[in-house]
């Protein structure tokens, strides 16, 4: 596939993948899964996982594993057109809806209408989770690297940081 | 909510913040926010610079969720937007968006260059397992004050959203077609 062609794949495939993220990036990140590894084979499932948590490890919104998705397949203007298709369709709605917002927030149906996306939203999360937690799992010491870094975010206020260091080390030795 | 005790006057009127200022707040949001922007939005918007009450912040945010697309650029938009218009959502936008996507560019460079050696591919495993455990204990913390509330009505729509998302592997697109409606309905028929 030429340049251009890969350019309006990633386009149209973001610009979806915004109008349907309803619970914010992590939400769709089996969706993304979905299209880069089983769809277009534009990686493995072990390189999603690592430019996921390339992403959850640099600091700033989740959503920047769109930019690394463009920019794996198409470079610097793949990082650009990927991170645009994602941002400009809620920017626009963002934007429309802010200022009719005040007006009929108080309207009763919306409040339904969250309860009924809410489960939805924790579904997708969970799916994320086990996602990239397959992805990774390269044994036991993998599973206990997740259910110890799930605990620590449950539990204290720790920043989550601490454990992405103490796991890479343990990666980089060898040990996962 | 808040205690009255320690916040100077609330609601006192400010002075709109500038385009620089928006900017520069969201930038400094974006540098310092580790796995998880909201927490730090809200210390720095509420209680730092007062630009939000804390009921300002909460509605801003559940409009945020609501519709589609990144909460937290959502929130810089509106909040760029309500004290600056377009201008001002751009220059919110620049603040949360700029550095990381530099920072995630070099970072991404860095991975195809050295990714093939055995201890950087070891850490980023080990990271990769690290955050699939940060992205469980977030779905977790939504879904149990869930599950407490409304446990019929959440937990079989939580637990097939799951099966077909995560075990078979549908397209989003038709999941969501599916379990939206179906879960609003749900909500609808149930509410108080």
């Amino acid at each position: 596939m030429n340049d251009n062609g890969l350019l309006g794949r990633l386009a149209i495939n973001f610009l979806t993948i915004s109008l349907l993220a309803f619970g914010g990036a992590n939400a769709v990140v089996p969706e993304m899964h979905r299209q880069a590894v089983d769809v277009a084979h534009w990686m493995s499932d072990r390189e999603f996982a690592a430019l996921f948590a390339i992403a959850q490890a640099a600091p700033g919104p989740n959503v920047m594993i769109v930019t690394l998705i463009g920019w794996h397949v198409a470079g610097l203007a793949g990082a650009f057109v990927a991170t645009g298709a994602m941002v400009g369709p809620s920017w626009v709605l963002t934007y429309g809806v802010y200022s009719a917002w005040s007006r009929f927030r108080h309207l009763p149906w919306l409040a339904t209408v969250q309860n009924g996306l809410t489960p939805v939203t924790v579904g997708l999360v969970f799916s994320s989770a086990f996602l990239i937690a397959r992805a990774a799992d390269t044994g036991l010491l993998a599973i206990a690297v997740t259910a110890a870094t799930g605990a620590l975010c449950y539990w204290t206020r720790l920043n989550p940081l601490w454990a992405f260091a103490a796991a890479a080390v343990l990666g980089g030795a060898g040990l996962i | 909510m808040t205690t009255t005790t320690l916040s100077q006057s609330p609601a006192a009127p400010l002075p709109a913040p500038s385009l620089a200022e928006l900017f520069f707040v969201f930038f400094m949001i974006s540098i310092v926010a580790f796995g998880g922007v909201l927490p730090w939005a809200r210390r720095r918007l509420v209680d730092e610079r007062h630009w939000l009450s804390e009921d300002e912040f909460l509605n801003l945010l559940a409009l945020c969720q609501f519709l589609p697309g990144p909460n937290i650029v959502n929130l810089s938009i509106a909040v760029g937007a309500r004290f600056r218009g377009i201008a001002g959502s751009c220059a919110a936008f620049l603040g949360i968006f700029g550095a990381p996507f530099i920072i995630v560019i070099l970072l991404g460079a860095s991975y195809e260059r050295w990714g093939d050696i055995e201890s950087v591919r070891g850490a980023l495993i080990g990271v990769s397992a690290a955050a699939s455990g940060m992205i469980l204990a977030m779905a977790a913390k939504l879904a149990l004050p869930l599950l407490r509330r409304r446990p019929k009505e959440a937990a079989p729509v939580i637990a097939l959203v799951f099966l077909c998302v995560a075990l078979l592997q549908y397209p989003l697109i038709g999941v969501l077609a599916v379990f939206v409606p179906l879960s609003i309905a749900i909500a609808w028929w149930r509410r108080a």
